[in-house]
C-alpha cells in the first residue's frame, strides 16, 4: 500500500500553500471573466431591441429619435465587440451599468441588497449546520428506530420546497399561533421564519451526509482503539466522530451557500424581505438586463469566495487533504 | 439542485472499484420495508393520476362553482375548494400529469446534457476534459435557480421554458457525476484486465465502461425527478412557469398565496403533493440503489 | 501467582438468542504475566471476536457467555459498561492492525497516546505531555517533541504501529491484546515491531497475540492456541505445537507455510484437481535445461517515473532488466514502494516505459502501438492480487469466462456456438479445480480462493505462454494460498508456462521461483538462482530481508 507522508519542512509547506492559493485565485478570476462573457453574449439572444426595452417595451411607441438617443447613451450603437470590451472594463472598475427600469446605477442598488441576503444566508447556514449535526448525532446514538426516524426526517426535510415550507410556517406561527410576523420586519422576530425556511431543507441534505460519515467513523478501527483505551460513548462522539462527520459538511458549505442564495429568491419574495433574490426576480420579470447581470456577477463573486473559503477550511480541518 | 445533492442521496452506489458490494456491508436488500411499500403505492397513485386522472377524480379540474367557493376540507371536497369553488383534490390529481411530465422532461434534458458533457470530458482526452471542466466550473458559479432565471430572462416565462430551464440548471451536476464515474470505471482494474485480454478500446468502452457508468443513472434520474418537480413548481410559484388557472401544483400554490389567511388548504394540499412526490422519488431511488449494490 | 488473564468456556455470538449459533465456542485459556499466548487461525475462525470479547467490545448485537473471564484475578464477566470503561486502557490494552486507520487520522498522535492518561489519571496536561514523550521514546520513536503534533497520515507504517503501541501501553496495562499487529507491514518493519512486543513482554506484561501467521507468532509466543471454526483445536507450548502438531488442521496450516519449502513440494493437503489439458498443449521442455531455454520475455533497462502532487518526479522503476525463460518462474520480490507492481504493469504493457524496452518472443512489445500488441495479447495472461476488482461487477463467472474465450486473443477462434463456449468454460473451471456450478454465480458470492481460481481460469482462456502474477496470493489465508500456489505450479508444469511472479513475501517467492530478482527503490539489487540467493545473499538489503523473514524454529522431520 502506498503511503503518503507529508513533507513537513516549513519552506516546502509554505510554497505548496502559496501555490495552492495562487492557482485557486487564478481559477476564480477566470471563472469571473467567463461568467461575465457568458452573460454578456447570452443576453444578446434576447429577441427585440434593447433600446425599446429601456423605453418601456414594445407598447411604449417610442419615437425613432428617442430610440437613437437611448442607443447612444447606453453604447448600443457601437459594434458588439466594443460593447463587450466596454462592459468588461466597466465591470473591472466596479461599474455595473444603469438599471433600465429603476433609472439608477446598478452597483449601489445591488450593494444595498447584498447585506440582507448575506445575513439571511449565513444565519441559515449556521442553523442548518446545528440542526443537521444534532439530528445526525441523535439518530446514530439510539437503536434502529431512531435511525429510521432520523433518516426519514432528513429525506422529508430535503424534499420540502421553500415556498411551501414558508407557507406552512406562516400558517403555523403567524396565523394560528400569532407569535411571529408573516412578513419580514426589521429585528430578530422577522428573521426567524425566513431563516427556518432556508435552513430546514438544507439541514436535511447536510444531515444525510453527516450521518453517513458519522456512521463510517463510528465503525472504523480508530474508534475501536479509542474505546479500548476506555473512552466513553460520549467521548467517542465528541472527540472523534463529530470531526469526521463535520468534514464533508464543511466541504459542502460552499455549495450550500449557493443554494441558499438561490433559495433567497423565493424566501425574500414570500416574506417581502429586501435582498438580492427579490431584486433579481423583479429584474427578471421586468427584463431589466443590467440589474440581472449585476446580481449574477455579485452572486458569482460571493459564491466563488465561499468555495475558496470552504476549500481552505477543509484543508485546515483535514490534514489528509494537505498531503494530496 | 446539484451533483452534491444527488450524491448525498446516491451514497456510493456508483460502480467502479471502491464500491464493490463486498466492501460496504449494508442492510440486506431482501424484503421491501414499510416505507418502500408505501412509496411504491404512492408512486402507483401518481402514475394512475397522470395517465387516467378521471379514474381517481371524475370531476372537472376547471369547473367553477362560485357558490361553493372557499369550502374547507370536507367529505364532499376532501381538500376543500378555491376562490372559484373548484375542487382542490380534483385539481391536484389532474395536475399530477403535467407536474410529472415537467419533472421527467427536465430530468431527461439535464441527464442528456450531463451525459454528453460528462462522457466528452471523461473520454475525449485531456484537452476536452480540461475545457469541459472549466465550462462546468463557470456554470456552477450560477448556483441553483440562477441559471434557470437567466434562461427565462432570455426566452420569457412559460411551462416549456421553465422545464428547459430546470433541465439546464441540473445538467452541470449530472455532468460532473458522470465524468467522475466514468473516470473511476475507466481506471478500474477490470477494465485493465480487459485490455490485457486484448479487447479493442471501443469494445471495452461498449462492454464494460459504459454499462458500469450508466447503471447508476437510473438512481440519479429517479432522485432527480423529485427535485426537478420541486424546482419547476418553484418557478411556477414565482410566476415564471405554468400560470393559473392551469392545475399545476406550483401554480395552484401561487394562486393560494393571496388567500393564505382565510383558505390555508388552497396552498397546503398542492404543496403536500409536491413534498410527497419528492419523498417518494427519493425513497424509490434509494431502494433501487440498494438493490443494485446487492445484485 | 494469579494469571494475568483467565478464560473458561467463553462462547460468543451475534444476534439471535444467547447460546444460538455461536461464532466462538467454549474457548478456554490462561496467560501469565510476562507470557505471550498466540491465538492463531484463518479468517473467520473467531480469533478476533475472542480478542474483542476480552475488552468487552465484542460488538453490536453480540452476546457473551463464559464460566469465567478474569483479568489480573478479578472477574470481568457481566461487567456493566461503566466498569468496563474504567478497566479498558488501564488493565487491558488493545493494539490493532494497520494504525493508519487505528489512530484517528484527524488528531495528533500525541493526543491519541495521551488519551488513556486523560481518561484514567489526574495528570496535568504538561505531565501528560511529558509521559507521552517518554512513551514515544520507549517504543523507539525518537524526536518525540515534533512527533506528537503529527497525525497518523504523516508517519510511515512502522512509525504508526509504534505510536499505536505507545497508546496501548500508556498506563502499562498488565494485559495487552494485539490483533494482527504486524500484518500490513513490510517484513523488515514487521521484525522490528515484533521485537518491540517481545521487549514489552520481557517487562512483565502479558500479551495475547492474535495472528493468522504461524511463523510470526513463533518469534515471540510462549504458547500457541490454534482456532478453527470458533473453537480452540490445539494448544501447547509454541515449539511443541510447531514441531509436533496433533490436530490435522494444524498440520495442514503448518504444511501450507511456504517458507523454506523447496520448489515443487506440494503445500496443500487436499490434492489439486486433476488437470485436464485442453486440445493443444505446447510442446514440453524438460525442467533442467533452462539456461538454454528460449527467452519469452525480455525487459531491458526499463525506466518509469511519475509526477508527484508537488511536481517533483518519483522514479518508480529505474534501469530494470531481466529475462524470463520458457517454463521458468522468475520471482520478483520487494517491499512496498519498491517498484515491483510498476514493473508488472510495464511487462503487461499497461504502462509505457520512459526508457528501455520490453520484448516478448523476441518481438517488440512495449515499443509498438496497442493495436499491434493485440495479436500477442493472448500469449500474456495476468493474475491480480484483488481478483474481485478485476472482474466486471455485472458479470457472472460464466460471462467472465465466455468473454475471455471470445476475446480477440481468446482461445476460441472459430465462431463456435454458445454450447461450445460453455463446454470450454467448464473445462477451464475444471482445470483450476472449480465445479461448473460456479458458472452461474457472481464473483462477489465466492470465497477469496475461489475468486483467485476464477482469475486464473480467465487468464488461461487465451492459452497464454506467459503469466504475470502480481501478488496473486497476498489476500488469501495460508491454506488457501497453499492451494493456489500448488495449482499455479501444476499448471506451469502441465502447460510449460513462464511465470513472472511478484510478491512481497520471501517465503512464497522462495518456494515458487527458479530464479529471483530483489527490488529496492525501483532497482533490481540482486538476481540469481533462487537457491543461491537464499543460501548466500550478496547484497546487504537481501541479507536484511532474509534475516527478517519469520521462520519456524529448526525442527526435525
Amino acid at each position: 500500500m502506498a503511503e503518503s507522508i507529508t513533507d513537513d519542512r516549513p519552506r516546502v509547506r509554505g510554497r505548496v500553500v502559496v501555490a495552492f492559493v495562487l492557482t485557486r485565485l487564478g481559477g476564480a478570476l477566470f471563472v469571473l471573466w467567463a461568467v461575465a462573457t457568458l452573460t454578456f453574449f447570452a443576453l444578446r439572444l434576447i429577441p427585440g431591441d434593447p433600446a425599446l426595452a429601456i423605453l418601456g417595451g414594445p407598447g411604449s411607441q417610442a419615437s425613432p429619435e428617442a430610440l437613437e438617443a437611448v442607443r447612444r447613451e447606453y453604447g448600443l450603437d457601437q459594434p458588439l465587440f466594443v460593447q463587450y470590451l466596454t462592459q468588461l472594463w466597466r465591470l473591472m472598475m466596479g461599474d455595473l451599468g444603469r438599471s433600465y427600469s429603476l433609472n439608477m446605477d446598478v452597483a449601489p442598488l445591488v450593494g444595498v441588497q447584498l447585506g440582507g441576503t448575506m445575513q439571511l444566508a449565513f444565519l441559515s447556514l449556521a442553523l442548518a449546520w446545528l440542526l443537521a449535526l444534532g439530528l445526525a448525532t441523535w439518530s446514530t446514538r439510539g437503536g434502529k428506530i431512531a435511525r429510521s426516524i432520523g433518516s426519514g426526517l432528513e429525506i422529508v426535510a430535503a424534499a420540502l420546497p421553500h415556498f411551501w415550507l414558508a407557507t406552512v410556517l406562516i400558517l403555523l406561527f403567524s396565523i394560528w399561533l400569532g407569535v411571529l410576523p408573516p412578513i419580514s420586519t426589521p429585528g430578530i422576530a422577522g428573521l426567524v421564519l425566513p431563516v427556518l425556511t432556508l435552513a430546514i431543507p438544507l439541514a436535511g441534505f447536510l444531515g444525510q451526509v453527516m450521518r453517513e460519515s458519522l456512521l463510517t467513523a463510528l465503525e472504523s478501527p480508530f474508534v475501536l482503539s479509542a474505546r479500548a483505551r476506555g473512552e466513553s460513548e460520549r467521548g467517542v462522539r465528541l472527540v472523534h466522530a463529530i470531526r469526521h462527520a463535520a468534514l464533508p459538511a464543511i466541504s459542502l458549505s460552499g455549495w450550500a451557500f449557493g443554494s441558499l442564495i438561490s433559495g433567497a429568491v423565493v424566501v425574500e419574495t414570500i416574506f417581502a424581505r429586501p435582498g438580492l433574490g427579490r431584486t433579481l426576480l423583479n429584474a427578471v420579470t421586468e427584463r431589466d438586463v443590467p440589474v440581472v447581470v449585476g446580481v449574477v456577477m455579485i452572486v458569482a463573486v460571493v459564491y466563488i469566495l465561499m468555495t475558496l473559503l470552504t476549500d481552505v477550511a477543509s484543508r485546515l480541518a483535514d490534514p489528509r487533504l494537505r498531503a494530496a | 439542485m446539484s451533483d452534491i445533492e444527488i450524491q448525498a442521496g446516491l451514497g456510493r452506489a456508483s460502480g467502479g472499484q471502491s464500491s464493490h458490494p463486498e466492501q460496504r456491508p449494508q442492510r440486506a436488500a431482501g424484503r421491501p420495508g414499510v416505507v418502500e411499500i408505501i412509496s411504491a403505492l404512492f408512486g402507483l397513485f401518481l402514475v394512475v393520476s397522470a395517465l387516467v386522472p378521471t379514474l381517481l377524480a371524475p370531476g372537472d379540474p376547471l369547473g367553477i362553482d362560485p357558490l361553493a367557493a372557499f369550502t374547507p376540507p370536507s367529505a364532499g371536497h376532501w381538500f376543500g375548494t378555491d376562490e372559484s369553488g373548484r375542487d382542490i383534490y380534483t385539481r391536484v390529481v389532474h395536475g399530477t400529469g403535467s407536474s410529472l411530465v415537467i419533472g421527467i422532461v427536465a430530468t431527461a434534458i439535464g441527464l442528456g446534457l450531463g451525459i454528453l458533457l460528462g462522457t466528452a470530458a471523461g473520454m475525449l482526452g485531456r484537452v476536452v476534459d480540461f475545457t469541459v471542466n472549466r465550462f462546468l466550473e463557470v456554470l456552477f458559479a450560477f448556483p441553483g435557480l440562477l441559471l434557470a432565471l437567466l434562461f427565462i430572462l432570455i426566452y420569457g416565462p412559460g411551462v416549456a421554458t421553465a422545464t428547459v430551464a430546470v433541465g439546464l440548471s441540473t445538467a452541470p451536476g449530472y455532468a460532473r457525476i458522470i465524468r467522475g464515474q466514468l473516470i473511476s470505471v475507466r481506471s478500474s482494474s477490470f477494465v485493465e484486465a480487459a485490455t490485457v485480454q486484448g479487447l479493442p478500446r471501443w469494445r471495452i468502452l461498449v462492454r464494460h465502461i459504459l454499462p458500469n457508468t450508466l447503471a447508476p443513472l437510473l438512481v440519479l434520474g429517479t432522485l432527480g425527478i423529485g427535485q426537478a418537480i420541486v424546482w419547476a413548481s418553484a418557478l411556477s410559484y414565482l410566476g415564471l412557469g405554468a400560470a393559473p388557472p392551469a392545475p399545476e401544483w406550483g401554480a395552484m400554490l401561487s394562486a393560494g398565496r393571496t388567500y393564505i389567511t382565510s383558505a390555508w388548504w388552497m396552498s397546503f394540499f398542492p404543496g403536500l403533493f409536491i413534498v410527497l412526490t419528492a419523498v417518494c422519488a427519493t425513497t424509490i431511488g434509494r431502494s433501487i440503489e440498494r438493490r443494485m449494490r446487492h445484485a | 501467582m494469579t494469571a494475568a488473564l483467565e478464560v473458561k468456556n467463553l462462547t460468543v455470538g451475534f444476534g439471535g438468542r444467547p447460546g444460538q449459533d455461536p461464532v466462538v465456542q467454549d474457548v478456554s485459556f490462561e496467560v501469565a504475566a510476562g507470557e505471550c499466548l498466540a491465538i492463531v487461525g484463518e479468517s473467520g475462525s473467531g480469533k478476533s471476536v475472542t480478542a474483542r470479547s476480552l475488552l468487552g467490545l465484542a460488538g453490536a448485537h453480540s452476546w457473551v457467555q463464559a464460566d469465567a473471564v478474569s483479568i489480573t484475578g478479578q472477574s470481568v464477566l457481566g461487567l456493566p459498561e461503566s466498569a468496563w470503561r474504567r478497566r479498558r486502557g488501564r488493565d487491558v490494552g488493545l493494539i490493532l492492525q494497520d494504525a493508519l486507520v487505528s489512530l484517528d487520522p484527524l488528531r495528533p498522535i500525541g493526543r491519541e497516546i495521551g488519551d488513556s492518561l486523560r481518561l484514567h489519571t489526574k495528570l496535568s496536561a504538561a505531565d501528560r505531555t511529558r509521559r507521552v514523550l517518554e512513551l514515544l521514546d520507549s517504543v523507539g520513536l525518537p524526536d518525540g517533541a515534533s512527533r506528537i503534533r503529527q497525525r497518523s497520515g504523516q508517519l510511515s507504517g512502522g512509525q504508526r504501529q509504534r505510536a499505536l503501541i505507545a497508546s496501548a501501553i500508556a498506563l502499562d496495562p498488565p494485559l495487552l491484546i494485539a490483533d494482527e499487529p504486524t500484518t500490513a507491514l513490510d517484513v523488515t518493519v514487521q521484525a522490528q515491531v515484533l521485537e518491540l512486543l517481545a521487549e514489552i513482554k520481557r517487562r512483565g506484561n502479558a500479551i495475547v497475540l492474535i495472528s493468522h501467521d504461524l511463523a510470526v507468532v513463533s518469534r515471540i509466543a510462549d504458547r500457541v492456541a490454534v482456532m478453527s471454526a470458533g473453537r480452540i483445536i490445539e494448544t501447547g507450548p509454541t515449539a511443541e505445537v510447531l514441531q509436533n502438531p496433533q490436530h490435522p488442521l494444524t498440520r495442514a496450516m503448518l504444511a501450507a507455510v511456504p517458507v523454506d519449502k523447496p520448489r515443487r513440494t506440494q503445500l496443500s493437503a487436499v490434492p489439486v484437481a486433476t488437470i485436464a489439458p485442453r486440445s493443444t498443449v505446447p510442446d514440453g521442455l524438460s525442467v533442467d535445461d533452462y539456461p538454454v531455454r528460449p527467452v519469452v520475455l525480455e525487459a531491458s533497462e526499463l525506466r518509469r517515473s511519475f509526477r508527484r502532487p508537488d511536481g517533483s518526479r518519483l522514479v518508480a522503476v529505474d534501469d530494470v532488466s531481466f529475462r524470463l525463460h520458457r517454463a521458468e518462474t522468475l520471482g520478483l520480490v520487494g517491499e512496498s514502494g519498491s517498484g515491483k507492481t510498476t514493473t508488472a504493469r510495464l511487462a503487461l504493457a499497461l504502462e509505457t516505459p520512459d526508457a528501455g524496452e520490453v520484448r516478448i518472443f523476441g518481438e517488440p512489445w512495449s515499443a509498438v502501438q496497442e493495436k499491434a500488441r493485440r495479436r500477442l495479447r493472448g500469449s500474456v495472461g495476468a493474475i491480480y492480487q484483488d481478483a474481485l476488482g478485476s472482474f466486471d461487477p455485472r458479470l457472472t463467472v460464466g460471462d467472465i469466462l465466455r468473454h475471455a474465450l471470445r476475446a480477440p486473443a481468446g482461445g476460441t477462434t472459430e465462431r463456435g456456438g454458445s454450447g461450445h463456449l460453455s463446454t470450454e468454460s467448464s473445462q477451464l473451471l475444471d482445470q483450476v479445480g472449480l465445479p461448473s456450478g460456479v458458472l452461474s454465480r457472481r464473483p462477489v458470492d465466492l470465497s477469496g480462493g475461489q475468486r483467485q481460481r476464477v482469475g486464473i481460469a480467465r487468464a488461461l482462456a487465451s492459452r497464454p505462454r506467459i503469466l504475470i502474477c502480481d501478488e496473486p496470493v497476498s489476500a488469501l489465508d495460508v491454506t488457501v494460498q497453499a492451494q493456489v500456489l500448488d495449482l499455479l505450479d501444476e499448471l506451469q508444469q502441465e502447460l510449460s508456462l513462464s511465470l513472472l511472479f511478484i510478491s512481497h513475501d520471501l517465503g512464497v517467492i522462495g518456494h515458487m521461483s527458479d530464479r529471483v530478482a530483489v527490488m529496492k527503490d525501483g532497482r533490481i539489487v540482486e538476481t540469481g538462482a533462487t537457491a543461491d540467493v537464499f543460501a548466500d545473499p550478496r547484497h546487504p538489503y537481501t541479507q536484511q530481508l532474509l534475516e527478517a523473514v519469520p521462520r519456524f524454529p529448526q525442527r526435525s522431520r
